[in-house]
């Protein structure tokens, strides 16, 4: 079973963060992805900053270009992997080794990926 | 005494949820295996009420829980149906009955469902119950329930949330969900409860879920703390209600306890501590006991429940316990120093109707009657169940009565 993660973070709150803790955390996470590399069903993707996002939204009068992020939400999407584990047990076991959870603001959401089409069909 | 409903309600708990849990290996679908067994339940109530239980009622729920599971297949994919079919259905075996159980149970409480849907989805595919009852039971809109159930039942098959027991490592933070779950089970039931138009008896099945649970897990001491907790309550229920109103543990004819109950939960205690590892559950069951064993309110050992008290709140520094904290502090230290007590929960509690309610009687004690009827109209103002607002209502009519239950 395929499932996505997104980091997210809340940079309001990741701004009051101790400078040397976070580096301390920031050096685990590639550990993370070391000792992770068996269930990571792709590289996945580490995003650049919120403000370099831009938007293609629906207009009525044809697709309209924005900058910013799709959604005004205090989160941001930093990054994904894709894993494949057992199931959400598994899935969930992995996430809460996530070393930034330790950070204010963090969140990692789990979304199951679509595998099987054949009911599309 | 047994009533047919009672009969029906524990032919269904016992075989509903291996039953779910077995469709559900052998389809590889829980919400077509729920499902299924769901209709399956509600076939028997109607069935069984009009031409009494069959001679093997196990059989019968799965013969019918089986031809549902075969229809909701067909309509979904008539390739698999037919495949499905050529394959003969395994031999029942009841050796995993409660291991099937238990693995269902800690599914429908799992962490990434959410809370409302928990209890739902339990009563429904572990305990047996139908929509309409759980709708009833809470109060709430059928089709907002089933909404409800229907959302948790899809997560559970799309997010692949297994239907096992969790690993050590996850057991005791996993276990208090599912303990939560059957808690608050039982709470509603036993808040609610009227008597004439429930045909289930939501803090019995309670009760029985707990000892289920306990059972599976013999080494969880708080899984025998709630066992003991909820059967030592449900010992005093028939006490709680006369004709439909509540009434006040102070006011509760004794010898209407179901002392063996109480026993019995005495003994549940006394296995939870020979684990050694206390814990909330364990202390609200040895409180409840100690109510259980007074021979009249007066006559309580209020130091002892303070004393347990005073332990709880090391555990969980609630505000709600914090304020049970208070009304048993009462009793050993008199009235005006618990109101003093009271203050601190002011803020945090001013939105529930049980601070207030005690409040009133605090205040009603210090012959400060003006303030202490002002604090029952708050509770009234507060409260939601029907059972609770009459009790307040005749509070604010008579001379105010006491605390909690």
């Amino acid at each position: 079973m395929k499932y996505v993660l997104m980091y997210t973070s809340r940079p309001d709150l990741a701004a009051g963060a101790d400078p040397e803790a976070a580096q301390l955390v920031y050096k685990r996470v590639y550990e993370w992805f070391g000792e992770n590399a068996g269930v990571m069903a792709d590289s996945g993707a580490e995003l650049l900053g919120v403000e370099t996002a831009t938007t293609v939204r629906h207009g009525s009068d044809g697709a309209v270009v924005v900058d910013g992020p799709f959604n005004e939400a205090k989160e941001v999407i930093g990054g994904f992997s894709v894993i494949d584990v057992a199931d959400m047990d598994a899935a969930i076991a992995v996430v809460k080794t996530w070393p930034l959870l330790e950070m204010p603001g963090i969140a990692v959401e789990i979304r199951p990926m679509v595998e099987d089409y054949s009911h599309m069909a | 005494m047994t009533s047919p409903d009672d009969l029906l309600a524990q032919t269904l708990r016992a075989e509903a949820g291996p039953l779910v849990a077995r469709l559900s290996r052998r389809f590889g679908d829980f919400d077509l295996a729920e499902e299924a067994v769901q209709g399956a339940v509600v076939e028997a109530l109607s069935s069984w009420r009009r031409d009494g239980p069959p001679q093997r009622p196990g059989a019968w729920l799965q013969v019918a829980a089986d031809r549902n599971a075969m229809d909701g297949l067909r309509l979904r994919d008539r390739q698999r149906a037919l495949a499905v079919r050529a394959v003969a259905p395994p031999v029942d075996d009841e050796r995993g009955g409660t291991d099937d159980r238990l693995a269902l149970l800690f599914a429908c409480c799992h962490p990434a469902l959410a809370p409302d849907a928990r209890l739902a989805l339990t009563l429904r595919a572990v305990v047996g119950l139908t929509t309409p009852q759980i709708a009833r039971a809470f109060l709430v809109h059928e089709s907002t329930l089933a909404q409800r159930i229907v959302r948790a039942k899809r997560k559970i098959v799309a997010a692949h949330i297994a239907l096992t027991v969790p690993a050590e490592a996850d057991l005791s933070e996993r276990l208090g969900d599912v303990l939560a779950v059957v808690y608050v089970m039982f709470n509603e039931g036993f808040v609610s409860s009227t008597g004439a138009t429930q045909d289930r008896d939501l803090a019995a099945d309670a009760v029985w879920l707990a000892d289920v649970v306990a059972t599976a897990l013999p080494g969880e001491a708080e899984a025998w703390g709630l066992a003991a907790l909820l059967t030592i309550q449900h010992a005093r229920s028939r006490a709680r209600f006369s004709d439909g109103d509540l009434i006040l543990l102070r006011d509760q004819d004794r010898t209407l306890w179901d002392v063996d109950a109480i026993a019995d939960g005495e003994r549940l205690i006394e296995r939870a501590a020979s684990l050694r590892r206390p814990g909330p559950y364990q202390l609200q069951a040895a409180i409840a006991a100690v109510h259980a064993t007074g021979s009249s309110w007066e006559e309580t050992d209020w130091l002892q429940i303070a004393l347990l008290y005073d332990e709880l709140a090391r555990f969980d520094p609630s505000p709600v316990v914090r304020l049970n904290q208070v009304v048993a502090r009462a009793q050993v230290v008199g009235a005006a120093d618990a109101l003093a007590g009271l203050e601190s929960l002011a803020e945090p509690l001013a939105g529930y109707h049980l601070f207030h309610a005690t409040r009133a009687q605090l205040l009603s004690d210090l012959g400060r009657d003006d303030e202490a009827a002002h604090a029952n109209r708050r509770a009234l103002e507060l409260t939601t169940n029907d059972a609770e607002r009459r009790l307040l209502t005749t509070r604010l009519h008579r001379r105010p009565l006491d605390d909690g239950t």
